[in-house]
């Protein structure tokens, strides 16, 4: 058949079904807004109270003052509410500890490989007399010690710790969590080792050898009887959004994982689709519900006034679980795989515009009036740079894949700049800004030296831009030098050169945020800093739970 | 939304879909693709190249798919034509690759067949190429006082050698080089099958 007549009967199906889809939620009243589920967050009286536990108490009186608006009485929450939320974060204390240290670990192993990768791009014969040192080896640890290591990490720790506080009750299985964790950890630590050495499965993402992942796996599993039990003992009646984004992604990792690693199965250009398959949805199935499911807690946690619209933040929920996980095709337009396929992928691309646009519209509908709060707030800072990346990176992604732009940008550095908006500006962000909220909840101390949060965060913010900036325009031009057969391939090298250096740059200020950051939760450890209110609540985090209006 | 099985449900259904257009549909449609007639299996030399390719990461500067006309000059460059399914049967893993740091491979084994070419510029590419940011691969070599029988000493041009040594290629290297050369598609396939719309939209 024809395929303008195909594509027409397709448009005529896909009106119809989305016809019936519109008929069935009138009927469902799912376009009657819903503040109560929007509220969960919230104990019964807390709402309008502003909470950021990076901030000393008079900070946090001041941004109050700020956030407050006509005809808001003084009102106190819930205490039993507030007490069950002090026994759900008793009870994820440790694990939450032991992730969030681990992430700090691999965090800063793998941004001192990342620096070192990019340094050799344009210093190509420094640290070349080791084969663990080479580039090729250097950038894959890089790549595994912060997928692996520090997202991962941290993104369980904001899973688990979200989870009992979402679900009004405590963790079960705290055990099996803590087994999970050191068997995830000891996979990515024995994967690092193997890469170094030359044991490599050799696909991007998938580098770390099967019989390592085999413990990958099992350590998720560890996690996710657990994450079930305590979902399935719950004490609320409805689940928030970020439950949806947060225990689906944990189950879309471990299958992908699964899947892309089974050996022996996958061979030629099949490998290649199921590499990119995974790839894509590392990105799109594990760090951003995790990313975005941390915002849609934080962020209304933080300014106290729950999301615009809740069942919008569900239809986001829906349209990024169908489109996001087809994408994968993208990453190989106008290669020897079957045309659909890629078709196919750049389609969902474009379709991925509206689970971005769900979460934009929510996000901006919640904030509207509160912006200035970030200027209280470092958590609130960090989450809405995050939040803005987030939106960037992903509308970049749609256009990337569209094929006339892709055509310029596949295979040279504006890739790369991409994925860092990505990983970086978005989901490393919220993970910084969760990690300042969570923290001072776990250790029961507060920031020892509350400025530095600001430096790191400016520190970090200047070093993603800079490095985004200098890769996007570098790889730009690489592209058109390369599609130019009339210019000599080595000028799209040499051109790259001083974006390359500026990269550097960028990488060098992103590394010493990290240092400062793990500093900074080491001196919390260690109970350095100022004196402050501190030892007398450690005593009673109870009493600091409610005079902070928790 | 308050069912958590509705989630649990949703959320394998939406990865299902995914997983059977990205992964099992492929592997039906590439599962009986016979290898092309004059596509040699590697010999197990080239095999032990390769694993020295994929060990030290060269894939994520040189890809290993040459492009359609209409995509790009890769055909002008000497990178080949487009390349087909077939040709990647005896490929595990696959080394597409993603980037073009340094030019596409898939046909290095035609452009550029010579041996001491290749030894030389993998010790230090810069000999070769002015300007080339490839990192140089001194741990595939030794550098020696002379030559013992049966060493492969390797040519460079003058001034790019340690004085007064010699630079002999490890077994590593010497492998390498042998799945370099072998990387030749240059034979006829049939015409890939139509790439919906190859090239930008008109």
């Amino acid at each position: 058949m024809d395929s303008a007549i195909l594509s027409l009967l397709g448009a005529f199906l896909l009106s119809v079904i989305g016809l019936f889809v519109f008929i069935w939620s009138l009927r469902k009243g799912l376009l009657v807004e819903n503040p109560r589920a929007a509220s969960v967050i919230f104990a019964r009286g807390e709402l309008g109270r502003v909470d950021d536990p990076a901030l000393k108490a008079t900070a946090q009186a001041a941004m109050q003052a700020a956030a407050r608006e006509p005809g808001d009485a003084p009102h106190a929450p819930d205490p039993g509410e507030v007490a069950q939320r002090i026994a759900a974060d008793r009870s994820t204390a440790v694990p939450v500890f032991m992730f969030i240290a681990l992430a700090c670990l691999w965090l800063l192993l793998g941004s001192l490989a990342g620096l070192t990768a990019s340094l050799k791009l344009h210093m190509p014969d420094w640290l070349v007399h080791e084969a663990w040192q080479t580039f090729g080896r250097m950038r894959t640890l890089h790549l595994t010690a912060i997928f692996y290591g520090w997202i991962t990490n941290a993104s369980l720790a904001i899973i688990l710790w979200l989870l009992p506080r979402l679900l009004r009750t405590t963790l079960a299985g705290t055990w099996w969590v803590l087994l999970g964790g050191v068997l995830i950890n000891m996979a990515v630590a024995s994967a690092l080792f193997a890469i170094a050495s030359g044991w490599t499965d050799g696909m991007e993402y998938l580098e770390m050898p099967w019989q390592i992942g085999i413990f990958l796996v099992a350590g998720l599993a560890c996690i996710i009887g657990p994450v079930l039990y305590t979902l399935a003992n719950r004490q609320v009646e409805s689940l928030y959004v970020t439950i949806w984004y947060h225990v689906a992604a944990l189950l879309w990792i471990t299958l992908l994982f699964i899947v892309a690693k089974l050996p022996g199965v996958h061979f030629g250009v099949q490998q290649a689709t199921t590499n990119w398959w995974y790839g894509h949805n590392v990105l799109g199935l594990w760090f951003t519900p995790v990313g975005v499911g941390a915002i849609y807690y934080f962020l209304p946690k933080i300014i106290a006034r729950p999301i615009r619209s809740y069942n919008l933040s569900i239809l986001g929920f829906w349209t990024l679980a169908f489109f996001y996980a087809q994408v994968g095709g993208h990453h190989l337009v106008g290669g020897p795989i079957p045309g659909w396929l890629v078709t196919l992928s750049i389609v969902q691309s474009m379709m991925m515009i509206i689970p971005v646009a769900a979460f934009a519209i929510n996000m901006s509908g919640t904030l509207w009036g509160r912006m200035h709060l970030a200027r209280w707030s470092p958590t609130l800072r960090f989450m809405l740079f995050g939040g803005l990346m987030y939106v960037l990176a992903s509308l970049q992604g749609s256009f990337e894949a569209l094929r006339a732009i892709n055509q310029v940008t596949h295979f040279t550095h504006f890739t790369v700049a991409h994925a860092h908006l990505g990983a970086y500006g978005f989901v490393t962000m919220v993970l910084f800004g969760a990690i300042y909220f969570m923290l001072p909840r776990i250790l029961q101390w507060e920031w020892p030296y509350p400025r530095l949060i600001s430096l790191q965060f400016w520190l970090a913010a200047g070093g993603i831009l800079i490095y985004f900036i200098s890769l996007t325009l570098g790889g730009w031009r690489q592209g058109q030098a390369m599609l130019d057969a009339s210019r000599p391939f080595m000028e799209s090298v040499t051109l790259t050169v001083p974006y390359l250096q500026w990269r550097s740059v960028g990488g060098a200020l992103m590394l010493s945020s990290h240092l400062i950051f793990v500093g900074h939760v080491l001196a919390m450890l260690l109970r350095l800093g100022p004196q402050r209110t501190g030892a007398a609540l450690f005593a009673q985090p109870r009493g600091l739970e409610l005079t902070r209006g928790e | 939304m308050e069912n958590e099985g509705k989630l649990l449900a949703g959320a394998l259904v939406t990865l299902g879909l995914a997983t059977a257009a990205l992964v099992v549909l492929p592997y039906i449609q590439v599962r009986d693709i016979q290898p092309p007639e004059d596509l040699k299996p590697y010999t197990s030399a080239e095999l032990r190249g390769r694993s020295v390719y994929v060990a030290n990461g060269c894939m994520y500067c040189h890809s290993q798919q040459p492009r359609d006309r209409n995509f790009g000059p890769d055909a002008e460059r000497g990178w080949g034509r487009a390349s087909v399914p077939a040709d990647y049967v005896y490929d595990r893993p696959h080394q597409l690759g993603s980037m073009r740091t340094g030019p596409d491979l898939f046909n290095i084994g035609v452009r550029q067949p010579s041996k001491d070419w290749q030894l030389g510029h993998l010790y230090q590419p810069r000999a070769y190429v002015p300007g080339s940011i490839m990192p140089s691969y001194p741990y595939l070599f030794e550098v020696k006082d002379s030559a013992e029988t049966g060493d492969e000493v390797i040519r460079l041009p003058p001034g790019f050698g340690p004085p007064g040594k010699v630079v002999v290629a490890l077994p590593e290297a010497l492998d390498l080089v042998k799945y370099l050369q072998a990387l030749k598609h240059d034979y006829p396939v049939l015409p890939a099958e139509p790439q919906v719309v190859a090239g930008p939209a008109p």
